[in-house]
């Protein structure tokens, strides 16, 4: 088994708000976070993928494939987006670095064809990142 | 859903590696330059991984608050500018990038109750990490 990493990288804004939630336990549990206006991030992205090396190309996955399926599904998404407003799962998950790997699992997870999604990394900040397995 | 949230530190601290139960040839021979009495420092880079399901209510596998405030006084404030050898958690052993993982392991493990605590990775230089779970397993 081989395991490939392809990295992207998008820049896009969000806040942290839970309509369930009254506005001051808003504020304690987000902070600054929970600005309606938003705030933004530089994104960096790596997805792994892991299969076995195919004989005859020698690729475990064909990378441009891999990179048109994260330009279509991710980044033409994402991209200098405001994702609370603009990226549908949005709407009813807070975008939090954990739900955003998660949502980019989801949407590449049915659209590699030959390789094995292994892992989702997103980082927020060079200081913050989450790792989504496919993990119940 | 699972997920698994790393955060990077950053602290400063001097040490010198000498080894009560070798002679002054062995921890010369032993531990080089960093045998050196007066010590030297570092910048060290520490991340912390946790896990745990994600809150429905939140998104988060635990409030970054809660996680940044734990360090802050557990850990960045026992060692950040502190020479490690004068610490409590290294009277007995040496400081070395081992033991400075496993002993803030140690920390999170007793006092951090918010999260699951996956694993501690510190850099010492850019050129060598050392990381700790525990009797987990490292990576995936």
């Amino acid at each position: 088994m081989v395991y490939l990493t392809r990295k992207a990288e998008f820049a896009a804004s969000h806040y942290y708000h839970n309509p369930d939630l009254t506005p001051d336990e808003n504020r304690r549990i987000f902070g600054k976070c929970n600005n309606p206006n938003g705030h933004g991030h530089n994104y960096t992205l790596e997805v792994t993928v892991k299969g076995e090396v195919d004989p005859r190309s020698g690729f475990v996955v064909d990378l441009k494939q891999l990179k048109e399926v994260l330009n279509r599904e991710v980044l033409d998404a994402m991209d200098h987006r405001f994702l609370n407003k603009e990226v549908p799962e949005f709407s009813t998950r807070i975008p939090t670095t954990e739900n955003l790997a998660i949502a980019i699992w989801q949407r590449l997870l049915s659209k590699l064809n030959k390789a094995q999604l292994h892992r989702v990394r997103v980082y927020e900040t060079p200081d913050l990142f989450v790792d989504f397995y496919g993990e119940a | 859903m699972k997920a698994h949230l790393t955060r990077r530190y950053m602290f400063s601290a001097s040490h010198r590696l000498h080894s009560a139960a070798m002679s002054e040839a062995e921890n010369a021979a032993t531990y080089g330059k960093c045998n050196n009495p007066y010590g030297h420092g570092h910048n060290y880079s520490l991340e912390i991984t946790v896990s745990g399901l994600v809150d429905e209510s939140t998104g988060m596998v635990c409030n970054l608050v809660d996680l940044d405030g734990f360090v802050q006084r557990e850990i960045l404030q026992r060692f950040d500018l502190e020479n490690l050898n004068t610490r409590a958690e290294f009277l007995q052993t040496v400081p070395t990038t081992e033991n400075l993982c496993t002993a803030i392991y140690d920390i999170l493990q007793r006092g951090f109750t918010h999260a699951h605590l996956d694993k501690v990775r510190i850099e010492e230089t850019m050129m060598n990490s050392f990381e700790y779970a525990g009797a987990g397993e490292i990576g995936r």
